[in-house]
């Protein structure tokens, strides 16, 4: 009795909130992160590992809606055990459920096998209004993994979300930035949106919420949890078109530099360069 | 398909900003011409837009396409990608092209995954240069991790697809003489509904990318008064404002001066970099610019590594100097 009257709730909550899914990835601090000259590959012990800054805004995003909808946020991620701690994060900063896709045959995936997977575990969850996801990752800086998911689930997607205007409980107003101008656009759900770091400045997580995140519980759901819904052919290194050939460690470029100490010095010297270039 | 013995096919989809062919598509047939001339083959383009016409198009062929696709429809006034999408993927399923390449900018970086992903194909962001190696492979070269590495990328899956940079390639002197195909298309008017435009939009003023000068501060400025002494330099030297990111993060400034790695990739003939130290993700955005001159309280600054010309000295007591000394020269001579 009393689990029928849970799900009877469920079901009716359901129907009226809007369900947001926001795609995280675990990355190295990139500021911080060093490079093996040697192999041009990125010594990951080095760093700390934390949430793409960039999906900070996201998260911020997807809180921000259900404080005034009402909603259920789903954090999804790909990526090794080790990200259960950006997930936990994602839950101090404000997400109601954590998933995390780990399976050794998602390895190595590059942006399409990675949509494919990811786009295989919303199938699963199911009912879904709003996809949210950040800019672009600071480790792969492709920017690709949105709309790809977004074709494979043949949904719309707006990039560069800037700012968002209206949500109702069935479309999104939001502005949408391209070099030379703003677009304010509107969709139906489901859409997923990635937004920019303008959109929002995401809050902090409190010790309250932190201290629940450590106990929350991150489902992890390995490749035959996604059977039926992913063709491994698809997912991981196997799954992955594009290949890194090799990698070329680039010099830092310098130059030689005319330091002046004197101000009046670089100032004469300035003027010149100004001359010189037709400025003055 | 792609055999070394039949040349390549490129397609290079065009991208319109109002009603002018945005130059990251010629620089891109200019690369495209340079391949089949190596390869054998032919260089393709596609262009949707509500207003464009032959003449227009035909700008295509005079930078370097044989065979221009025309998508001409009301419906392509909207950036709505569900419908470019469905359009462009329908004719690489009808034409074949074995590399289609776009401009890596918000048009391309929003179209680009979408098509891939329902070719089923790999894509390459951000190239910065397109090669063919000795098997008659593309080599995609493509910076990583703050651009401290360079990545040769190659895609097992037909057809290979890369967005470019812009300001990277080369495009070729416009030839008016050149002849080729204008093809007019059939719009699919699908998925109209999905995305709707509300008003109209809102054009930006600042340009930063195309800017040939550019005056940038830092967190040395102190508060966002000093942008103020610097937006007084860059309009006297007919330039713009730039930002590294901590202004941008504390809100001295709008984002859509931020230059590096989070903002915008410039390339102007003179970056004036004021009480910016000159971290990796700023000098990202910035090292290729043809003059990089460094004014910084802190001689061990890195930015003076990069610079040619470096004033290690307070901004506040430098820039009024040289307003003041422009200021006098210009009357002087005027």
């Amino acid at each position: 009795m009393e689990g029928l009257k849970t799900s009877l709730k469920t079901s009716v909550l359901l129907k009226q909130l809007l369900n947001i899914i926001v795609l995280v990835k675990q990355v190295p601090d990139i500021e911080r992160v060093k490079f093996d000259v040697e192999t041009g590959r990125i010594d990951r012990s080095s760093a700390p590992a934390e949430i793409n800054p960039f999906d900070l805004n996201a998260i911020e995003a997807a809180v921000q809606i259900k404080e005034k909808m009402g909603g259920f946020i789903t954090a999804l991620s790909m990526g090794p055990m080790q990200a259960v701690s950006s997930l936990r994060d994602a839950v101090a900063r404000g997400v109601d459920d954590a998933i995390l896709l780990e399976d050794r045959r998602f390895a190595g995936a590059d942006t399409l096998a990675t949509s494919h997977t990811l786009a295989a575990a919303i199938r699963k969850i199911g009912s879904y209004d709003i996809i949210l996801c950040g800019e672009k990752t600071v480790d792969g800086d492709t920017g690709q993994v949105g709309a790809e998911v977004a074709q494979l689930l043949e949904i719309p997607h707006i990039y560069y979300v800037s700012r968002i205007i209206r949500v109702s409980e069935n479309s999104i107003t939001v502005v949408s930035e391209a070099e030379n101008a703003s677009y304010t656009l509107e969709s139906g759900f489901p859409v997923l949106l990635s937004v920019t770091r303008d959109v929002n400045k995401p809050r902090l997580p409190t010790l309250k919420s932190k201290m629940k995140a450590m106990k929350s519980e991150v489902k992890i759901w390995h490749a035959e949890d996604l059977s039926g819904f992913l063709d491994l052919d698809k997912a991981g290194y196997a799954g992955s078109p594009t290949w890194v050939q090799k990698v070329i460690v680039q010099k830092e470029k310098t130059r030689q530099c005319r330091i002046h100490r004197q101000v009046e010095d670089g100032l004469q010297e300035l003027m010149r360069l100004l001359e010189a270039k037709g400025l003055v | 398909m792609g055999d070394k013995a039949q040349g390549r096919k490129i397609l290079v989809v065009a991208e319109l900003r109002g009603e002018t062919i945005h130059p990251v598509t010629f620089e891109l047939l200019g690369k495209s011409r340079e391949i089949v001339e190596h390869t054998g083959g032919e260089v393709y383009s596609v262009v949707f837009g509500s207003s464009i016409d032959k003449a227009k198009a035909s700008e295509l062929i005079h930078y370097g396409a044989d065979r221009v696709f025309l998508f001409k429809d009301p419906v392509f006034s909207v950036l709505n990608p569900m419908l470019y999408a469905y359009n462009l993927v329908k004719l690489c399923r009808e034409e074949k092209p074995d590399i289609i390449l776009m401009g890596a900018t918000c048009f391309g970086r929003s179209l680009g995954p979408r098509v891939a992903a329902a070719l089923k194909t790999g894509l390459t962001a951000d190239c910065i240069d397109l090669r063919i190696d000795e098997n008659g492979e593309l080599i995609q070269v493509r910076p990583a991790f703050v651009g401290n590495i360079l990545a040769h990328i190659k895609t097992k899956t037909k057809p290979v697809m890369s967005t470019v940079r812009y300001r990277v390639m080369k495009a070729r002197e416009k030839d008016e003489s050149r002849s080729g195909l204008i093809i007019e298309k059939t719009a699919e008017k699908l998925f109209q509904d999905r995305i709707r435009l509300v008003g109209e939009a809102v054009p930006k003023r600042l340009n930063i990318t195309d800017a040939e000068i550019i005056v940038a501060g830092g967190r040395g400025l102190g508060s966002a008064e000093g942008f103020k002494l610097l937006g007084e330099l860059a309009s006297l030297l007919g330039g713009v404002v730039g930002s590294s990111r901590p202004p941008v993060d504390d809100g001295w400034i709008r984002k859509e001066h931020q230059v590096g790695y989070s903002g915008s990739i410039v390339k102007p003939r003179l970056y004036i970099a004021c009480g910016i130290s000159g971290s990796p993700q700023h000098l990202f955005g910035m090292k290729d610019a043809e003059t990089i001159v460094a004014i910084n309280s802190d001689p061990s600054a890195p930015i003076f590594r990069v610079a040619d010309y470096g004033i290690v000295g307070d901004l506040y007591q430098v820039i009024p100097l040289m307003i003041k000394e422009i200021k006098a020269r210009r009357s002087s001579v005027g």
